[in-house]
Order: structure tokens, then sequence, then C-alpha cells
């Protein structure tokens, strides 16, 4: 017995905590990914990050509205088209904004970082416009209704599965692009010396274009996850953004798997801890901790060996 | 390096002193109702942060967008103290614990807890205005830059101190006020600061503080002291191979600059007579940021005159189209990178300095690095 709990119970809670983590790590993850392409990659802090997820989000309201109202049948299915859309617009919206603001800044990191928060608050405005500014929601097709029971009292719910596998498949693609594709391997020979590369035939500009583009492009899908787990209002993406820098800086910049080891040590440290206090004392807990570790040790938990 | 042949400032430098004093100090009095005067008292406060910024950013090349925590620390400080005077044990009889403030009443606090006790004494309170956000600055200073973090990494980690501040307040509302932060303050040692003649006379001593802050930013920058930091900000290891703690110089930038924007912050508690968590979290850190961009990231003048501009604009924009003020804000951050990165300060001193001098005849040679000049004429 634990206070007035059995030790089944106390199990289950926490394997039902751990599995509401687990929602916020993939959140993570998703948002994360995106960002460490273009922080770790580029350099580039990129503040507006969370507003290219929500357009995402909106991306996928709008089909979720139009299949509803238009092509009911295709319902079931509306969620891949929407994902493809999001990311579709999150990456064109991320080309356009490389081409306009980011290409002029690449020395100037600091500047960048401003420079994209006055983007980031622009969307905001542009969303509240658009969409108005209470939070909207999509509805989910009968088959991500609903919840598996595992055992008499640890139920999971369906949607939350659904972002979790969404979440591995694109972590996966990722992977594969950035380190298996002649692309990925341009990418990264951009990011370790920019002058050899450009020397050997690397169009750098067009690579850190449609790198800024993928980064973004992620972000749209992380949004598109985000609209069935939560709902979507014009600055949920600037709750995010604090927490997912953090997640990066502290995985190592350039480091996938470390991005992927921090947002789960994150994410797990904060909702365990919700358990036992307050939600906020929990949060302000779990940020202290990840920012004294990061005074501790700057470069964060992996680090690539390159000569800099 | 002639830091001895320096002058404190330049002729011009004397003549836009002047001329910040005069518009400070009579023209504004003289000009505005005493809402308004209090609302450009409220702006100046701000100015204090952007001084602290153009040193510590402009200067050093050290961006902290967390500038709302020291602003927010100092403002507390003093919001604690005055809280303290406000809640008497006549004042708040009505309270099952009366001598308590009254939002730890609501929250079935019984008893004050210890770290409130000491900000029952101003002189305490004056002196924690200053100290609890220098020893914060100073712990996160040192723990950053001995192990050489810096750029981009020291902004995103200020910023997270931002939000764990704001966090913690909000979440801690029996000892803080929580979201609603610290209201209804009354006197200052029995004499009443919501009254317009208050108001008037704590924008005068805002007013000076500022004008003296600014002096001792510019002396600070005049100094060898601030001949260094511009060099570490422009060639670090440089520096550091000349055998200089450049460690050392940069955490006392950073303290400097943070008890700037807490003197700022107490004036705004006394000025406005509340303070909540809304100006320490990230947005208003990183506006603040803004102020001093816009004003010119290299001018001490330009600072102020960026604050109370930005300032007006977001108050007048609020006011009349409050859906455009984002889109504005937003632009202003974008055009002031983009287009003026040397701000009102750089404009001003490529097109409009070079006919005043003429005009005026009396500028025989020009600041070196003209960077303490700014227009006079906003």
């Amino acid at each position: 017995m634990i206070g007035d709990y059995t030790y089944s119970e106390f199990f289950s809670i926490l394997a039902m905590q751990g599995f509401a983590g687990l929602i916020l790590f993939s959140v993570f993850v998703l948002m994360a990914l995106g960002l460490a392409i273009i922080f770790g990659q580029m350099g580039v802090i990129n503040m507006a990050h969370g507003e290219f997820m929500i357009l995402g989000a909106y991306v996928t309201y709008l089909c979720s509205n139009f299949v509803s109202n238009y092509a009911p049948a295709l319902f079931p299915i509306y969620f891949f088209v929407a994902m493809a859309l999001a990311f579709l617009a999150s990456f064109a919206l991320g080309v356009l904004v490389e081409w306009a603001m980011i290409r002029h800044l690449y020395k100037r990191p600091l500047d960048t970082l401003l420079a994209t928060w006055g983007l980031s608050l622009v969307l905001q405005q542009l969303y509240r416009s658009v969409f108005g500014a209470r939070e909207v929601g999509v509805t989910l097709p009968d088959w991500l209704m609903g919840s598996v029971a595992l055992t008499d009292i640890v139920e999971v719910p369906i949607n939350g599965l659904f972002v979790m596998g969404l979440t591995l498949a694109i972590t996966v693609a990722v992977y594969f692009i950035m380190f298996r594709s002649g692309w990925g391997k341009r990418v990264r020979a951009v990011m370790q010396n920019r002058i050899m590369a450009g020397a050997v035939g690397i169009d750098t500009r067009r690579v850190d274009r449609m790198t800024f583009g993928l980064g973004c492009g992620i972000a749209g899908i992380a949004g598109a996850a985000f609209t069935m787990i939560g709902s979507t209002g014009p600055t949920a993406g600037q709750l995010y953004i604090v927490d997912t820098f953090l997640v990066v800086v502290f995985g190592g910049a350039a480091s996938l798997l470390g991005t992927i080891a921090s947002a789960f040590t994150i994410s797990q440290a904060q909702s365990t801890m919700e358990f036992f206090m307050s939600g906020s004392m929990a949060k302000v807990l779990t940020l202290l901790t990840v920012v004294i570790i990061l005074m501790l040790r700057p470069q964060g938990l992996f680090t690539l060996k390159i000569r800099q | 390096m002639n830091a001895m042949s320096n002058p404190f400032f330049t002729r011009s430098g004397w003549l836009y002193l002047a001329i910040l004093a005069a518009i400070l100090l009579v023209v504004f009095p003289l000009a505005l109702d005493p809402f308004r005067l209090n609302l450009v008292g409220k702006y100046l406060t701000y100015a204090f942060v952007a001084l602290g910024l153009v040193l510590c950013w402009g200067h050093g090349g050290i961006l902290s967008l967390g500038q709302g925590v020291f602003f927010g620390l100092g403002g507390y400080c003093m919001a604690m103290f005055l809280k303290l005077e406000a809640s008497s044990p006549e004042n708040t009889a009505i309270q099952s614990t009366p001598g308590i403030p009254d939002f730890m009443d609501w929250n079935q606090v019984t008893a004050l807890p210890w770290w409130w006790e000491p900000f029952r004494s101003l002189p305490f309170a004056l002196f924690a205005v200053i100290a609890v956000p220098v020893i914060f600055a100073f712990i996160i200073g040192f723990a950053m830059f001995t192990r050489r973090v810096g750029g981009v990494y020291f902004a995103i980690i200020t910023q997270a101190v931002a939000a764990i501040l704001t966090i913690l307040i909000i979440g801690q509302q029996g000892y803080t006020g929580g979201v609603n932060g610290i209201t209804d303050l009354r006197t200052l040692l029995g004499w009443d600061i919501r009254t317009n003649d208050a108001k008037t006379i704590l924008y005068f001593v805002c007013a000076g503080l500022l004008i003296a802050s600014l002096l001792l930013s510019q002396a600070v920058h005049v100094s060898k002291f601030g001949r260094l930091l511009i060099a570490i900000r422009d060639k670090e290891d440089r520096v550091r191979f000349s055998g200089y703690n450049v460690a050392a110089f940069k955490i006392f930038v950073f303290c400097f600059a943070a008890a700037l924007a807490a003197i700022g912050g107490a004036m705004f508690t006394l000025q406005v007579g509340f303070m909540s968590p809304s100006f320490v979290g990230i947005v208003p850190s990183i506006e603040m940021v803004i102020f001093a961009a816009v004003g010119g990231r290299l001018s001490l003048f330009g600072a102020i005159y960026g604050t109370l501009l930005v300032n007006y604009a977001k108050t007048s924009f609020s006011e009349s189209f409050p859906e455009l003020w984002l889109f504005a804000m937003g632009g202003l951050f974008i055009a002031v990178v983009m287009a003026f990165p040397d701000g009102i300060a750089g404009l001003y001193n490529r097109y409009l300095a070079p006919h005043i001098a003429r005009l005026l005849g009396t500028m025989r040679k020009r600041d070196a690095e003209g960077h303490s000049l700014a227009n006079p004429a906003e």
C-alpha cells in the first residue's frame, strides 16, 4: 500500500501518467524535429516556428470542414490529405520567409531571432483576423475516437496512439532524409563547411532554402497532429516555443538522437511530477532542472564530434 | 585605445543632454495633463531597461531576453513594501487574518511568510530592489559566461528563465498575488501615491533618476571598460588572449543592466500602483529589446527616445485600432532588423546630424564612433 492506493492502482496511475507523458513527448518531438533541422543544421533561430505549426493546424481544420460539408464519404481518411496539405502550406510559407527575410540575416543570428519574433506576431494577428480569436477544433473520424482498455483501470485513447505512430513514422522519415539520402548529405555538408560544399558544386543557397522549408513543413505536420489532441487558437504556438527550444538545446543542437532523448526526458519528467504536485510547479521544476543542467553542460546531452 | 583623451560627452553630446532634460523636465510637465504625464512616466520606466540593453546588447553583444525578470523583481520588491504598508491590521480588519496582504487571506495563508517580513522596512526594500535582481543576474551570468555560453544560447536560456519566473509567480498565488499581481498599493510612509500631485512628483523623481542613469551609463561607456566591452563584442577571443577576464566584464555589464531594469521596475510600481507577472514574461521582455532596437541599439539617447516612441505608438494604436497593433509591432521588429539596424539614432546620424552640424557650426570634430548621438527632435 502506498498512501491510499494499492500497488496495482499505483502502477496503473504511473502507467497512465506515463502515457500522458508519451503524448506530450510526441508533440515535443514533432515540433522539435523541425526546429532541430533549422537551428541545428543552419544555426537560425526561428521564433515563428510555433506559428508554422499553427498554420498546419488551421489547414487541417479547413480540410475537416471542407470534407464534412462536401465529401462526407471521404471523411474517415481526410486526415492524411490534410496532413499533406499542411506540410505543403508550411513548406511554401517557409521557403517564402527564407527568401524574403532569413537569407539576408545568416550572419546575424541574434537579429534573426528578433525578425522571426516579429513574423510570429504578424502571423498570430493574421490568424486572429481570419479565423477569429476563439479556439477551433476538428471533428475526428469515428475510428480515431474512443480508447483501448489495457487492464481494468488503464485505458489509452486511440487518437493518442495514432499521434505516437505518426511521430514514429515522421522521425524515421526525417532520419532517412537527413542521413540516408543524397539531399541530406548535401545539407550536412553545407552545415559542416559551407565554403567547401560550395566549392564542390553544391548550390548552398538552394540547400538553405530547402532545409528551412523542410523544417517548417515538419512543423506543419506537427500542427496537423496537434489538432487531434487539442484545440487550435491563434496563440497556441507561442505556448510551446520556449519548451521546444529548450528541448533542442538540451538535446544538443545538431543531434537527432539527442533531440528525441531530451524530448522524452523533459516530457516524462513533467507529466510524472504533475501527479505529485501542481502542474505549474511541475513545469517550473522541469524547466529549472533543464536550465541548470544547460548551465553546467552548455553543449547539451549529445554532441557531434566535429572540428569547429 | 585612447581612453584618457575620450571626453565624457562631445560638445554636441552635452547639447543632446540639455535637450533631453528640457523635454523630460519642462516640456512634458507643462504640455501634458496629469494622466498623460503619468503615462509618460510609465514609459520612462521602460527606458531604464532600454539603457541597460544598449550597454549589454548593443555594446557588449549579449542579447538578454530576460530583462523583464529584473524589471519584475525590482518592481515586486517595491510592491511588497507598499503592500505591507497598505495591509495594516486596521485596514484589513475584515479579513480572517488581519495584517497580512489581502491575496494571502483569499488563498488561506494565515501567517506572513518569513521572506516577506524584512520588507516591512523601507531601507531594506530599497536595498532589495537593487540587490535581489543583481544577485540573480550574477548567478545567471556567472554560470553562463564562465562556461563561455553566449549568443543565441544565452538568449534562449534567459528567455526560459523569464518563462519559469512567470509560471512560478502565477502558480504560487498565495505568496505572490498570482496572475493579478500585487495590487491596491496606497501609501509610501503615509504619503498617498495615488493623488495627482504625488504622481507628478514621482514623474520628476523618475525622470531625474533616468537622467542620472543615462549619465552613469555614459560614464561606463566612455571608460576603458566601455571600450573593452565593444572589443569583446567584436573579437572576444582576441580580448581573452590579450589577458583580460572576458567573463568578468560580461558578468558586470549584465548585472549593471539588471540593476537599471530593477530601478525601472520599482519606479513602475510606484507610478502605476501595481505589479503583475504580465511585466515579467517572455513577451514583455522581448518588447523591451525592441524599444532599444528602435531607438538604436548603440545609442543611449536613442534608447530613451525609442522607448517613448514605441510606447506612444502602442498606446495610441491600442486605443483606436487594437487589431492593427500586433501587425505594426511585428512589422517594426522586422523593419528594424532588416532595414534600420541602428534605429532612429542611426538614421539621425546619417541624414540629420551633418546638416545640423553645418548649421550650428559647433561640431568641430565628430565623436569617432558617433555612437552616443540621437535625434533630439523626436
